[in-house]
């Protein structure tokens, strides 16, 4: 079967391309690139992508599908429905599964229900420790072969440095990314948003940066000793942005993503007490969203992943202090990235599609995506960067409605989503 | 969410003007004098439904709130919710909605996590009335301290007033300062370093930065809010001095080392009392913990009006189920 995405604007930064093209494609697979006006190849289908971006697949690297164990919140069958709707070809489920995804087992399972879905490919992330509880190594070595890409105890990290200095030696045999939520939660246990002058004000326990921060240098001292690649989760703060800055100038093995609500929301949000604003980390304070912005901007940040962490609503209708952490994010990622990157100016679209594409594929050391070079496999995301269109809870593909987003108005947004040549997402 | 049927809420001091803290205080002092007569009832609010939605223990401000229902003839309804609404396994807005559907007027809530009253007015038809919301306000409070530091020094504007204990976790430190900075007080915050965030200084600038939409009055300036490295510095010229209660539960958080240690050094005490104004007032929340915050000699002592407190804090709540449920501000 013959395919051509005709006519598009092709960026692809891994292959040095921005420029007019076409790219086809043969039994899933990128065969070659034609420029436009050079005829369409016999028996092709055509996707007429004019006047529309062409990326390779995008790729989160940084989901919570909620399978085997919190069904009512999403599946993976949703969660991929909603990745492919927000144009990611590619997800990357964490660990924090019950039974945690700590045995090759489950994270073949997971990867057998995502290919029966059929829509978005998973990369499911490993855990560091036995359910993830911080005191034995899981097995990593397994679990890559199993088709894991990284370890991670997000939510939990491992308090101990020791156990974590441990966990990197050990990870750097596999060649597996530890995937670090920095938290140091002696500092932050309790709190439920930024700990700063609008938690005082509306006597919220507060979060403080330095939870984030101290956990981060932590972590990055241990890389350098160890020699692991360590990739920090949602950094949200200007320290951690300041360490990553100072540590990759040093030549430490380190590379960090941002969600798109950290990039877009500050404390601010969380007045009127929305549970769909509380979230770990929390939303910070304005002074930490501009350092966010300054290491997108300067190339500090690597890549943009959503933490989509879906909640059903009777777990959201609680108390703030009780209500879980967590926000969805699949389908409204890159909405935000364009109101809040492109158009403000912060970045251009070759950018975005490094962030968002190649600079995952590139950490999580996954063949063949990341780009659309001849040979390479077929996940395309087509954007249409003059689309004008409203986000809303309710028609949400993912099984939960947790979103502070709800009613926003974005332009550009995905037009569609190809995942091994076959078309999974059209608006 | 606008409300099918708008009535007026309260949920802190923070979004009310000046001018709307004198008419709730002008109302309160027309309704002070009901609770002297030999038949303490007047028709006011016949008819109309009050609930009080307590989460969290209280007898004083339940009490309190009962009575101003009944002697302005409301029907009141006391509810007790030992612990949270996830316990019963029903959501808190299901808990707020169907006691809405039984149609009160008002839902008097008091609940031990910041923002609840915020939520349940989002989808109630009732009036809410915060009645205290984890460490964020307790405006029926400070209303009520406003209408003791009024009716024994005239006014507040221009006076300084000191706060001092667990400021962290107050809501009564919170809606006091919103309610005295702007009415024109200087107040001045301290105690333990680990309760007292330095930040503080800067909730009213974070006010002043908002969006707008809350009405602010000319006299509110961030300079008119101090916190201070040490008690004596907030006590020295204080016209009024508000202590706090503190938590005995804090203790196990580590907060400060005992109970005798900060009976030592931060305690309310004659001597230390000395350094305010000779005229100076006492006020403090309640329940005390005497010979912690409050040594029994000044509790005790002609200074403290912790009684007046209590007093007026029936008048104060009168007036704000008025207000609340439609009636309108009655002038001195």
């Amino acid at each position: 079967m013959k395919l051509l995405i005709a006519n598009g604007h092709l960026i692809d930064p891994a292959a040095q391309e921005n420029t007019g093209m076409s790219v086809l494609i043969e039994d899933g697979k990128v065969t070659a690139w034609i420029k436009p006006g050079e005829g369409v190849p016999e028996g092709c289908e055509v996707f007429d992508a004019s006047g529309m971006l062409v990326a390779p697949g995008f790729i989160d690297m940084h989901v919570h599908l909620r399978e085997p164990g919190q069904e009512h919140k999403e599946t993976i069958a949703s969660g991929c429905a909603a990745a492919v709707a927000g144009g990611w070809t590619s997800v990357c489920p964490m660990p924090n599964t019950n039974p945690v995804n700590d045995n090759a087992a489950i994270t073949r399972y997971m990867i057998e229900q995502a290919e029966r879905a059929g829509l978005a490919n998973i990369f499911p992330i490993g855990a560091i420790t036995k359910s993830s509880d911080g005191t034995e190594l899981a097995e990593m070595g397994e679990m890559k072969s199993a088709g894991a890409v990284a370890v991670s105890d997000d939510g939990r990290p491992v308090p101990n440095a020791g156990m974590m200095r441990r966990a990197m030696q050990y990870a750097r045999d596999f060649d597996l990314p530890v995937i670090d939520h920095c938290e140091d939660k002696s500092l932050s246990s309790g709190g439920v948003m930024h700990e700063g002058r609008v938690s005082l004000l509306l006597g919220l326990k507060g979060m403080p940066a330095l939870a984030e921060d101290i956990d981060a240098v932590r972590d990055i001292i241990l890389a350098k000793d160890t020699g692991a690649h360590i990739h920090i989760a949602h950094v949200s703060t200007k320290g951690a942005v300041e360490a990553v800055r100072h540590a990759k100038n040093e030549g430490i093995n380190v590379t960090c993503e941002v969600t798109p609500h950290h990039f877009t929301l500050t404390d601010r949000a969380v007045e009127g007490y929305d549970t769909n604003t509380k979230m770990a980390p929390p939303l910070r304070s304005q002074e930490h969203l501009e350092a966010i912005i300054e290491g997108i901007k300067d190339g500090t940040i690597d890549s943009i992943a959503t933490d989509h962490a879906p909640h059903h609503a009777d777990e959201k209708a609680l108390e703030y202090d009780r209500a879980p952490m967590g926000i969805t994010g699949l389908e409204t990622a890159i909405g935000l990235a364009f109101n809040e990157l492109v158009h403000k100016g912060v970045i251009g679209l070759a950018r975005l599609v490094e962030m968002c594409s190649t600079n995952p594929a590139k950490i999580f050391r996954l063949e063949g995506r990341g780009t659309l070079a001849t040979g390479s496999i077929a996940d395309v995301t087509v954007i249409d960067p003059s689309r004008v269109w409203t986000y809303t809870n309710a028609e949400s593909r993912s099984k939960s409605r947790n979103s502070p987003f709800d009613g926003w108005q974005f332009q550009g947004g995905v037009a569609a989503t190809f995942v091994g040549g076959k078309l999974v997402y059209k608006i | 969410m606008e409300k099918p049927f708008r009535r007026r809420d309260l949920l802190g001091i923070r979004n009310l003007s000046a001018e709307e803290i004198v008419g709730i205080l002008d109302t309160a002092e027309n309704f002070s004098e009901i609770s002297n007569r030999e038949v303490k009832k007047v028709p006011a609010l016949r008819g109309k439904t009050v609930i009080n939605l307590f989460f969290e223990a209280s007898t004083r401000t339940r009490t309190s709130f009962e009575l101003a229902a009944k002697r302005l003839s409301a029907d009141a309804v006391n509810i007790s919710v030992a612990s949270s609404s996830v316990s019963k396994g029903e959501t808190l807005i299901d808990t707020a909605m169907n006691l809405d559907a039984m149609a009160p007027d008002c839902i008097v809530v008091r609940h031990s996590s910041a923002g609840v009253p915020h939520q349940l007015a989002k989808v109630s038809r009732a009036a809410i009335v915060n009645a205290g919301d984890g460490a964020n306000e307790h405006p029926t409070q400070a209303l009520l301290d406003a209408m003791t530091i009024r009716e024994h020094k005239k006014q507040i504007e221009g006076l300084e007033v000191a706060i001092v204990g667990d400021i962290l976790h107050s809501r009564v430190a919170r809606s006091n300062i919103h309610l005295l900075t702007k009415m024109g007080a200087k107040v001045r915050v301290a105690g333990p370093g680990t309760l007292v965030p330095k930040d503080f200084q800067h909730l009213i600038d974070v006010e002043s930065q908002s969006d707008g939409t809350s009405p602010k009055s000319k006299i509110q300036n961030p300079k008119s809010l101090v916190v201070c490295d040490h008690v004596e510095d907030a006590l020295d010229g204080a016209d009024v001095v508000m202590i706090l209660r503190i938590q005995r539960e804090r203790q196990d958080s580590a907060y400060f080392p005992t109970l005798r240690e900060y009976s030592i050094h931060y305690g309310l005490t004659n001597e230390r009392l000395e350094r305010a104004k000779k005229d100076a007032i006492v006020l403090h929340p309640g329940p005390m913990n005497r010979g912690i915050e409050i040594a029994s000699e000044v509790a005790d002592s002609s200074r403290s009006l912790i009684l007046d407190q209590v007093k007026y804090g029936v008048a104060v709540r009168m007036a704000v189920l008025y207000l609340a449920t439609g009636g309108s501000v009655v002038k001195s």
